[in-house]
């Protein structure tokens, strides 16, 4: 491997720990899980990336061939990172709804989240931040 | 007849691809093996997946992709400066109603993962209804302009593509 080949995977490989470090950092600095749901899902795909990045131009220059692994795990990253953060987010909003004040959604109808699990929504028109009879029991 | 044996031919098109990528190596048997589960798994999951959305402009799809790839690049040293630069006591977080004027599940799943991996915020909610989508943000000093900014930038080259 030339220099200007190891420059550049080293470049990358650094790249990606910076990211990485910077996302654990904020899992442990940022005060409310709400905020702290940012740092993994930002922070980390970029760190993550520079890794499979780094990969990617390894295989090119070592191997001498284009390795297609790495696409398909950024591909496969791209389409779960949101899905759980959004997931985690719906959970954490259902067991502490009391804890938020969240806005008015401006259609008439409460977050999904607060909504009835059978669909229907006609009769919730009351504002999804008073407690309902979920968290009164609690 | 087409319909009933290729129900999401584009879904056929990409797991035929990502087979081959899989595999890393392109042999008549694994196209053959490919194209066999290409035509299984959208037959098997066509029933959670009623009806396809039309694509009619992939240049517009190849510009978005690009702008989210950049905006997630400039998202990820933004959110590091404000983790690492920030005291929390100085972070603004701030929950957004963004109302949706795109209406098709395809479109609103795509807004809501593009808003999850750019600038400081991440999609929480949707209304009961699919009309509005909560999204909270980590710094934002001016709710209204991540709004706007959401809706100018990101929804209207959705509906431009979806719809």
């Amino acid at each position: 491997m030339a220099l200007w080949q190891e420059v550049i995977v080293s470049i990358m490989l650094v790249i990606a720990g910076v990211f990485g470090l910077v996302g654990s950092i904020g899992l442990v600095k940022l005060p409310e899980p709400m905020m702290r749901l940012h740092a993994p899902t930002k922070a980390t795909t970029l760190g993550v990336g520079g890794a499979l990045l780094a990969s990617m131009f390894n295989a090119l220059f070592v191997l001498g061939r284009f390795s297609f692994h790495e696409l398909l795990i950024s591909i496969f990253l791209f389409l779960t990172a949101p899905i759980t953060a959004h997931f985690i987010a719906k959970a954490h909003l259902h067991r502490h709804r009391a804890d938020y004040l969240l806005p008015a959604t401006g259609t008439g109808m409460p977050w999904a989240e607060a909504a009835p699990p059978d669909g229907s929504s006609a009769a919730q028109t009351e504002p999804v931040t008073e407690p309902t009879s979920t968290s009164a029991r609690r | 007849m087409m319909r009933r044996i290729l129900p999401h031919p584009y879904l056929t098109i990409l797991l035929v691809a990502v087979w081959t990528m899989l595999v890393n190596k392109i042999t008549p048997g694994n196209l053959l093996l490919g194209g066999a589960l290409g035509i299984v798994i959208p037959l098997l999951t066509a029933p959670y997946w009623p009806d396809a959305p039309q694509i009619r402009n992939w240049k517009k799809i190849t510009e978005y992709c690009l702008l989210v790839v950049w905006d997630i690049c400039v998202a990820n040293v933004v959110v590091a400066k404000q983790i690492v630069f920030m005291r929390n006591e100085d972070l603004q977080p701030a929950w957004v109603t963004v109302p949706l004027d795109l209406r098709s599940p395809e479109a609103i799943t795509v807004l809501a993962g593009t808003v999850t991996m750019t600038p400081g915020t991440v999609s929480s909610d949707l209304s009961a209804c699919g009309r509005a989508l909560l999204v909270h943000c980590l710094h934002a000093p001016d709710p209204e302009a991540t709004r706007d900014q959401i809706k100018s930038r990101y929804e209207t080259r959705l509906k431009e593509i979806f719809e």
